[in-house]
């Protein structure tokens, strides 16, 4: 990353680099995350920036069947959270989250 | 460079709590989370908006000469709903109602405008105070109903009488079907007379006047959408140059635009990066990088950007690296892995200037937030919280510990609440008063008078 950040952990990482044998370096604090996360999911992408992730950010947003699931996901007043679904299928109504009106004056101006 | 008044340090600022707005249950509804906040170019008037589409703003009370001890309170003004939700019929997909942002024009007359935005819609507001209605009318009674006319003997001529202040909003102008992707950006030009809106991939300029038509200035998207490698995440005008804007991107960049150049501003001016150290690459290092907030300076001479962990001052007239870096929190540094699986390392959040630009600020978690002083070089970490509620008692300075020995006092990184984050923050154009929205409150802050 970037430039010297001097704050207490990272200093004290780089000044025990110098010190120690190569062999014995130890890991930046980004790069064991790093490896924690590659242990849990050892079929992550190489590229974090690229495609897929940019593409999943552009695409945000409730995906519904068509307008009348749309409509009549809106008109449900229920609290009930369902799941929400991820991957590139096509939501079925169950299983969509339901949707609140919000048409109620904001407790802001209370 | 505006004065302002008890201008000191960070830590020379004493802060006191003023006022909190909003639901005391912790119950917290979707629509109530405040999505964006803002002060008008006098202060008089803070503004916010949630994720239910609703926009509230607050007003200013005029100051009391007898009570010299603090600062007018802010008291709701007027509270309209500016978007609903809507679907994309094309995509099924629905169109949030969600504020993004809101900016002030400059007050011209009695009337106050500002522009508000959703992923897809911009919308010009204008809110006016009404506070005299006429009366006497020939046909009709007080209550409206119509007179038989047979019975109108005499005529008079009606009259306009006092009434209670009413403060109505009603939306001028309706910027649409300009964004295929999402609005992330407004951006009021220095002429007052254009704006420019962006999205992930585009930016628009438009004229407050013209509703039917926009002129693309910046076109990142490829001709392939599988070379796609960057998008745009914030963009600004100069406060003081009309041909000058700049715009972020999630690669940590900023390119600095001048209209005069060409018509589509796919070619910076000036590309502001800081070089990379490769050996310090990692999974994270483009995700924490990417740039959440830009914001010039008062002066126009610099801009702040925020990304994950630090906030960036460049100076324009230096594209290779910031003149300041001040690291908002980086004992995350260490819990990257778990903050991307829960999601947080994409939270988005803003920074603001003080009216002198002496002094940076931005949120962080545990619903903390942080000032910089750029001249002292102090910093401090203060809490937006209801247990801090007494008015005129000054903050009291918080510290995260960490790693090791946890001091009295402190609180350690794992026990930081991520789901109390502050993403928006604005600070009084003039006055030492910053509003901090947490989820669903809003905060106002002001310095100690004595």
């Amino acid at each position: 990353m970037a430039a010297p950040l001097g704050t207490g952990a990272r200093a004290e990482e780089t000044e025990q680099e110098k010190q120690d044998t190569p062999e014995k370096e130890p890991v930046p604090p980004e790069r064991a995350e790093e490896a924690k996360l590659k242990a849990k999911y050892p079929n992550l992408g190489q590229k974090p920036g690229g495609s897929d992730f940019l593409m999943k950010r552009l695409q945000k947003g409730q995906k519904y069947f068509d307008s009348g699931d749309y409509n009549m996901a809106k008109a449900k007043m229920k609290n009930k959270q369902l799941p929400s679904v991820t991957g590139d299928h096509i939501p079925t109504p169950q299983d969509l989250p339901q949707r609140k009106s919000s048409l109620v004056t904001s407790k802001l101006a209370g | 460079m505006t004065e302002v008044k008890g201008a000191g340090g960070g830590n020379d600022i004493q802060w006191c709590f003023s006022q909190v707005k909003g639901a005391v249950d912790d119950d917290v509804a979707e629509a109530d989370i405040i999505s964006t906040v803002e002060f008008n170019h006098s202060g008089e008037l803070l503004a916010t908006g949630d994720k239910g589409g609703r926009v509230v703003i607050f007003q200013q009370e005029q100051e009391n000469k007898t009570q010299s001890h603090s600062r007018g309170e802010y008291n709701v003004y007027s509270t309209f709903q500016s978007h609903e939700p809507e679907f994309d019929y094309l995509k099924s997909l629905e169109i949030e109602e969600k504020i993004n942002k809101i900016r002030w024009l400059p007050q011209k007359n009695a009337a106050q405008f500002l522009l508000s935005t959703n992923d897809k819609t911009i919308k010009l507001w204008k809110i006016s105070e009404r506070d005299k209605r006429p009366e006497g009318y020939n046909l009709k009674e007080e209550d409206g109903r119509y007179r038989d006319p047979t019975t109108v003997t005499t005529l008079r001529v009606p009259v306009f009488r006092p009434m209670d202040l009413m403060v109505e909003a009603s939306p001028r102008r309706i910027f649409a079907n300009a964004h295929t992707y999402h609005i992330n950006s407004i951006s009021i030009n220095s002429d007052y007379e254009t704006y420019l809106s962006a999205d992930d991939l585009r930016i628009n300029l438009w004229h407050l006047e013209i509703t039917d038509r926009s002129f693309n200035i910046v076109d990142i998207k490829p001709a392939n959408m599988e070379e796609l490698t960057e998008v745009i995440t914030a963009a600004e005008f100069h406060p003081n140059s009309c041909n000058t804007f700049v715009y972020s991107s999630s690669k940590g960049t900023i390119r600095l635009c001048d209209m005069r150049a060409s018509a589509l501003c796919d070619r910076h001016s000036k590309l502001f990066e800081e070089p990379e150290d490769p050996s310090n690459r990692s999974f994270f290092s483009e995700i924490i990088s990417s740039i959440s907030d830009v914001k010039f300076s008062h002066s126009g001479r610099y801009m702040m950007t925020r990304d994950y962990l630090s906030v960036k001052i460049w100076d324009l007239n230096m594209e290779n690296r910031p003149v300041e870096t001040y690291q908002v929190h980086e004992y995350l540094r260490s819990k990257l892995c778990s903050l991307y699986e829960n999601d947080c390392i994409f939270d988005k959040f803003e920074c603001c200037w003080n009216g002198s630009d002496s002094i940076v600020m931005t949120g962080s978690y545990n619903n903390f937030f942080r000032m910089f002083d750029r001249n002292t070089k102090r910093d401090i970490t203060l809490e937006a919280s209801r247990e801090n509620n007494k008015p005129r008692t000054v903050l009291k300075p918080r510290k995260v510990c960490a790693s090791g020995k946890r001091k009295k006092d402190e609180i350690s990184v794992d026990s930081l609440d991520f789901n109390k984050k502050i993403l928006h923050t604005a600070w009084h154009p003039k006055e030492n008063i910053i509003a901090v929205a947490t989820t669903n409150n809003l905060y106002i802050f002001q310095d100690k008078m004595n």
